[in-house]
């Protein structure tokens, strides 16, 4: 099996597409968030909202890392790199984001700062090994499907006795977010969205497996079905929820049965709490300060945790207040509501990381989708 | 390699000195290896006969990394850069100029072999390389060598080709696959650890360009696309002429091994390097001509037709996707990969 081939067959996608037009209900719309950057991705990429039938509408969540990093954290990496001289590594989707001020990781090295753009944070482990004299510290962001790679980091610092590398964590955690969205009241206030089911992310479940979904499937009464990220899993799944949704039944179902489990990979959880624990607060860009949703290194691992080595502190950050981006990662907005979409804000010039990152909603819509996303909202009105 | 004689040591502050050290570089090893009726090495100035006409002039700067990659090198690439560009405004080329930038440091054994393989892209491309430039910068202030090339050609009789020049219904045609040499050069940098059998399509194209414009002479515009891929030039195209594309990603020739190193990078093929492969938009009564034509030269064996010219006042580039839906195909913002030529 040629599984990129095979996975974007487009005979079995017009078959899927008949079966969910035959089975959609005229009168009802299906409002599915995506919960992950790269599913919103690939249905851009691929033009699978082409195939959809109107009444399904698809709804971009907050799953993509660097979206939802608040401005004041990437503030306190830049500076790490400017005034405390470190080496400062991070993968490369953070470089072009803006931060206050117009500044930037990307332009903090372009005035000097020694920041590297690194594929995996054994590079950076190397880097700190093989320059002694260079204090090296690694730029963890992600949710559960790049924490694992920083616990083994971190393990291997300890265990090297390294004196020169460090992380400065700002990983996050999915179940969280999923609860913010469908439970807190100030969200509501802020217009929150009525979502009747999710796709579930496909990397993170590899992680956590399908197991931590449950709760919200009972809890909320939706039903979450774990997609792969080629467009046949997607459109798979956006079926296996409309019929869920058709039956009444707010179950957890995995589409990605080649990659997820019900409990996911043991020695990835094991390490990850043997070297995280929970933080009792983070800020989310656009959700607000969300209990228990990201981790902090565990005092074990203090001599490596950047945020007790320095003295960084995080200041409030002030977002530019006409950037839609925190509605939009609730889904209570479409790229194309921001006054600044395509204006002020493009690739070229983002001002809110919606669209500078890869996983970002307003630049897959850029990217891909612009004149369809102008001509969208008449067609929701019509389904709606 | 046309000398048989082997360069041992690096180069030195001495050899861009103008003194007797520089003389006998460029005597022993530009000289000796450009090999032509033109190039002496004892002038300032190479003095050509040109006929009467319209004169396509190109330059470009080549700083690619590493200097030697799978399939080519720096040489070869600043020798067919240029006589592409000039090329693809219809013309033919007939000589090359040459300034060296060279980091002392720099392995003469390395010189040496950039120099031959310069030669012999000129030679097959039909271009002398009739005179040239040598500097030197200190160890740590260049990246062993910049090459800069600057190509003359005569524009072919009745041919007027523009990016401004593409209308609706105009086809547009693609040589061969997509995004071979950026895969081969990021095949061969530290750090991307992936085995591949993927080369660089590094070729001078104005053969292949010829015999498209003698099947097809009513061509509105040529280009090579390289840095940005070809939706940078899709793009270009389609902004200048104020005009939408409509692409085909069925009819996208793209090689298995290159699918393969994009989707583990996160690449789009769209948008990653070639430097062997033309674009061309065709008038529609001209199209199935020069398909075949391509497709009769070595260099355009995989040549397709990939879509068509749209009236568009909102001059957007769209795909049909292999799918069965539609997307965008958006110029990039900020680069993919850095010092791919």
């Amino acid at each position: 099996m040629k599984y990129v081939d095979d996975f974007r067959d487009a005979r079995l996608a017009r078959a899927i597409a008949d079966e969910m037009r035959r089975e959609v209900r005229e009168d009802r719309s299906y409002r599915l968030m995506e919960f992950c950057g790269g599913h919103t991705h690939a249905i851009f990429r691929y033009g699978v909202t082409d195939l959809l039938p109107p009444q399904v509408r698809m709804i971009h969540g907050p799953g993509c890392p660097v979206c939802v990093l608040p401005v004041g954290r990437l503030d306190m990496a830049i500076r790490l790199a400017k005034e405390e001289g470190v080496t400062l590594c991070t993968y490369g989707d953070m470089l072009r984001v803006p931060g206050s001020r117009k500044q930037s990781l990307l332009k903090a090295r372009a005035e000097g700062a020694d920041i590297r753009m690194v594929a995996s944070t054994m590079d950076a482990l190397e880097l700190a090994r093989e320059n002694p004299e260079k204090e090296v510290v690694f730029f963890a962001i992600g949710f559960e499907t790049t924490t694992p790679p920083t616990a083994v980091a971190l393990k291997q610092a300890e265990a090297m006795g390294l004196r020169n590398f460090s992380v400065f964590c700002n990983h996050v955690l999915t179940p969280a977010a999923i609860s913010n969205i469908l439970e807190a009241p100030e969200i509501r206030a802020m217009e929150a969205v009525e979502i009747d089911g999710f796709l579930g992310p496909a990397h993170v479940s590899v992680v956590i497996g399908a197991q931590p979904y449950e709760y919200f499937a009972e809890e909320f009464a939706k039903p979450v079905v774990i997609a792969g990220f080629e467009p046949l899993d997607v459109m798979q799944s956006i079926l296996m929820l409309i019929r869920q949704i058709n039956d009444g039944r707010a179950e957890v179902e995995n589409q990605y049965t080649r990659a997820v489990t019900r409990a996911g990979n043991e020695t990835a959880k094991a390490m990850v709490a043997e070297v995280f624990e929970l933080a009792r607060a983070f800020e989310w860009r656009g959700l607000g300060e969300v209990p228990y949703s990201a981790f902090r290194i565990r005092d074990r691992f203090a001599p490596w945790d950047a945020e007790r080595k320095f003295t960084i502190e995080q200041r409030r950050a002030a977002e530019n207040k006409a950037c839609d981006c925190p509605k939009i990662l609730r889904g209570a907005a479409v790229p194309t509501d921001c006054k600044l979409f395509g204006n002020q804000c493009t690739p070229q010039t983002p001002l809110g990381s919606c669209m500078v990152s890869d996983e970002g909603a307003c630049a897959a819509y850029y990217k891909y989708g612009r004149r369809r996303a102008a001509a969208r909202p008449a067609n929701l009105e019509a389904a709606e | 390699m046309k000398t048989m004689r082997t360069w041992k040591g690096v180069v030195e502050m001495g050899h861009g000195a103008g003194g007797r050290d520089m003389n006998d570089l460029i005597t022993d090893l530009f000289v000796a290896e450009f090999a032509n009726d033109v190039l002496t090495g004892e002038e300032d100035q190479a003095i050509l006969s040109v006929p009467a006409g319209r004169l396509a002039v190109s330059t470009d700067g080549f700083v690619v990394s590493p200097l030697f990659f799978p399939g080519s090198d720096i040489g070869a690439l600043s020798v067919n850069g240029t006589v592409n560009d000039v090329a693809m405004g219809g013309a033919d080329p007939f000589a090359l100029s040459v300034s060296f930038i060279l980091e002392e440091g720099l392995p003469l054994a390395d010189l040496h072999r950039i120099a031959c393989s310069m030669a012999e892209a000129a030679r097959i491309a039909g271009v002398r390389i009739v005179t040239g430039d040598t500097k030197v910068v200190e160890r740590g202030k260049g990246d062993g060598v910049f090459i800069s090339t600057t190509g003359f050609g005569m524009v072919r009789e009745g041919v007027a080709l523009s990016a401004r020049g593409v209308r609706p219904g105009d086809k547009v045609l693609v040589s061969g696959s997509m995004g071979d040499h950026g895969v081969a050069i990021m095949a061969s940098r530290a750090g991307f650890d992936f085995e591949t059998d993927i080369v660089s399509d590094c070729a001078a194209l104005n053969g292949l360009s010829a015999a498209l414009l003698d099947a097809a002479p009513n061509t509105r515009a040529m280009r090579d696309p390289t840095r940005g891929g070809l939706a940078a030039v899709l793009n270009e195209v389609a902004q200048s002429s104020r005009v939408g594309i409509t692409i085909r990603e069925a009819c996208l020739p793209v090689k298995p091994g290159v699918q393969g190193a994009c989707e583990i990078l996160g690449l789009d093929p769209l948008y990653v390097a070639n430097e062997g492969k033309l674009v061309a938009f065709v008038p529609p009564e001209e199209a199935e001509a020069a398909l075949a034509a391509m497709r009769a030269h070595p260099l355009g064996a995989e040549a397709s037709i990939l879509g068509e010219v749209t009236d568009d006042p909102d001059c957007f580039v769209e795909m049909e996707t292999a799918f069965g839906g539609r997307r965008m195909v958006d110029w990039i913002a900020g680069e993919q990969l850095p010092r791919i030529c």
